[in-house]
């Protein structure tokens, strides 16, 4: 066993132990700590266990990759994945904890009808199952690569555990886990990115150097045929990375495993500061994401930039074994670098080993690369866990127990989320070994489909007293049907032909015009339908306070 | 039905309890007044938000590439690192002003004193 292995295996075992052990202290016996933790848990501990939820395999393994090579316009990711919390604090946050129930159908159910409430279950079901599919693989990919395991038991041996925790814990034991793996998984990306910008700038603080090196990695990227990296709109047109990074951020605003987070908090004003450690604990690695991808995309380049074939450095070799890197057959020396396996460069890299591998390429000592192991199955696992118990909680507590079995008790109704969180591992066990080969479009899926269905419904149901059921059911089904129509017909999915995109508006992006038709559908319709009943108006009346109005001194209120 | 209670049960019932009509009850006016000082917030924070990312990062980064500041292009800078320092403190400003707003009303979370921290 290698000495890398040796010392990711110590991280594992260890952060791994941690985990169960938190689970079990925090294990439940209701359907309120099942779903909302009790709406018990402190501020900040919450804000933390939003940034791991959040934080997916994709934004702490692929995000710095795909930054490296996008360059400047690597900002969709960037912005698209923080601005929608300033979205979900100002116009979502405290408004749904004032009502404060357990799902996030649960909300669009009570304000609208219970038609709606079945469509935002499904809705619910589909987007966190595109979700988890991609955290199981990105677990493969990390026990395959430093464990030397079988993607197969990497896949089983993650879901086992993560399986474990959440049946027992619900959303306290997951909350409380996540917490845990925020610290694990931001030490491992902070680590080897100070240590990489002190080696290479002599200023430890990874977001103020990367500065200093931009000029050099301007010139470089040239050399090797590849765009000027701070130059804007080279890999996607003006109006796409406007679109794309809108549709993110609305997207962000509408996941339900977002959303639901903020219910677990003791109180309005504790969602609004949730809200604001969450983006802080997630702006210190997406400030990071960047540096990273700069500093890594820099030392990638000039280690192999005119070097013979069979002279390069020992990472390569580690990752071919893996097929995520590959040096082109006929290939004599390194004259160009490229991440797309057609472009018929000297060297193939793919996005998502650039993190994995920068403390590697970066010559960093063993425990720094276990360490960023141990922080990749933490982003991966905290995502899961938290994407379960939405699937679990839509399953059985807004589909089962509304359509088939009103008259349960709090036990069967546990047993049930339990049951369906069971079943879920099981299914995405299953996915993750055999991943449908569509993945990586379908979270253009996800977050189109959340901004085209549950931004629009939840903003106008808070912010618009007049909008009613027959609006909203029917803007939402336009919104993601046209969403998907446009999807469908520019990606070679489910065996359809790829079509150019219209107006440069690619798939990733047409959520945010989905969003725009939701709105207009909703409000027209509502227009020309009878307004909702006096209840309802009661109901969005009283979610806009935060409590009952005590007496103030005469006049500081009237002014 | 073991659901937790929502807030409007055990403690928001707005005075006259019983069911006003929900248009015209004779405290209105504090509540018009405490909306739209939050909306007014909320427009200001909002509008903040889009001129930092889609007009800095995405509308405005070519012309202020231009500008070059230790190392980084101001349009590449705002893109990469400035929206997202700005996205946090708009966060941090709205929670705070509308704890002001908020007791200043006398709609506080009186139970609820020490969950903020």
């Amino acid at each position: 066993m290698s000495q890398i292995q040796t010392w990711t295996l110590i991280f594992i075992v260890a952060s791994f132990s941690v985990y169960l052990y938190i689970a079990w202290r925090s294990r439940v016996k209701e359907t309120a700590g099942f779903y909302v933790a009790g709406q018990g848990i402190p501020t900040i501990a919450n804000g933390a266990a939003v940034a791991a939820d959040w934080m997916s395999a994709a934004s702490f393994i692929s995000m710095a990759g795909l930054i490296a090579f996008l360059g400047s316009d690597g900002t969709i990711y960037l912005m698209g994945w923080t601005g929608g919390y300033v979205l979900l604090a100002l116009l979502i946050a405290p408004y749904l904890r004032k009502w404060g129930k357990f799902t996030v159908p649960e909300f669009v159910g009570d304000r609208y009808s219970e038609t709606v409430r079945t469509i935002a279950a499904v809705a619910a079901i589909i987007i966190s199952f595109t979700y988890v599919v991609g955290q199981m693989r990105g677990g493969g990919i990390v026990f395959s690569r430093f464990l030397k395991l079988d993607v197969t038991q990497g896949v089983i041996l993650a879901a086992v555990i993560i399986g474990l925790y959440a049946v027992l814990g619900g959303m306290k034991g997951i909350t409380w886990t996540q917490v845990a793996q925020y610290t694990v998984l931001i030490t491992a990306y902070l680590i080897p990115a100070i240590a990489v910008a002190q080696q290479m700038t002599g200023i430890p603080i990874p977001q103020v150097s990367f500065g200093q090196i931009l000029a050099e990695l301007d010139a470089i990227s040239i050399e090797m045929g590849l765009n000027q990296y701070t130059e804007a709109f080279a890999a996607r047109p003006q109006i796409d990375v406007f679109l794309v990074t809108m549709a993110l951020m609305i997207g962000t605003a509408g996941l339900p495993h977002v959303i639901v987070r903020f219910y677990t908090t003791k109180s309005v004003r504790g969602a609004r500061y949730s809200a604001f450690w969450a983006l802080f604990f997630i702006a210190l690695l997406y400030t990071t994401a960047p540096a990273v991808g700069a500093f890594t995309k820099l030392n990638l380049l000039q280690d192999v930039n005119g070097i013979s074939a069979n002279a390069l450095p020992s990472w390569i070799d580690n990752w071919a074994a893996t097929g995520l890197v590959t040096v082109s057959d006929g290939a004599q020396t390194i004259n160009s670098v490229s991440n797309s396996p057609t472009s018929g460069a000297d060297l193939i890299v793919n996005n998502d080993i650039l993190v994995l591998a920068s403390p590697e390429i970066a010559g960093l000592p063993a425990p720094i690369v276990g360490l960023v192991a141990a922080g990749g199955m933490a982003a991966a696992m905290s995502t899961a866990a938290g994407l379960l118990l939405v699937i679990s909680s839509s399953f059985s507590h807004d589909l089962y127990f509304r359509r088939v079995k009103r008259d349960s008790t709090d036990k069967q109704r546990l047993l049930a989320g339990r049951i369906a969180m069971g079943l879920a591992v099981l299914i995405s066990i299953y996915a993750g070994i055999n991943p449908p080969a569509f993945v990586a479009q379908v979270v253009a899926f996800a977050f189109g489909l959340a901004a085209a269905s549950f931004f629009p419904a939840i903003v106008l149901g808070i912010f618009w007293k007049r909008c009613n059921a027959t609006g909203a059911a029917a803007g939402m089904v336009t919104g993601m049907a046209f969403t998907a129509t446009y999807m469908i017909y520019t990606l070679p999915v489910f065996g359809t032909a790829a079509n150019p995109h219209i107006f440069d508006i690619s798939p990733e992006g047409i959520g945010t015009i989905g969003a725009i038709v939701n709105f207009v559908v909703t409000i027209v319709v509502s227009k020309m339908t009878a307004p909702p009943s006096d209840e309802i108006v009661e109901m969005v009346e009283n979610i806009r306070y935060p409590s009952a109005r005590r007496e103030v001194t005469a006049g500081t209120a009237a002014d | 039905m073991t659901e937790v209670t929502p807030d409007k049960e055990t403690r928001g019932g707005e005075p006259p309890p019983a069911s006003p009509p929900p248009a015209s009850p004779p405290d209105n006016g504090w509540r018009k007044e405490y909306w739209s000082r939050n909306l007014r917030l909320m427009v200001i924070l909002l509008a903040i938000w889009f001129i930092v990312s889609f007009g800095f990062g995405i509308l405005l980064v070519e012309p202020l590439n231009e500008i070059v500041i230790a190392g980084f292009p101001l349009g590449f800078w705002f893109a990469q690192q400035g929206s997202i320092y700005v996205f946090v403190i708009l966060i941090l400003v709205y929670a705070k002003m509308m704890d002001r707003l908020d007791s200043q009303f006398g709609v506080d979370e009186q139970e609820n004193q020490e969950a903020g921290k």
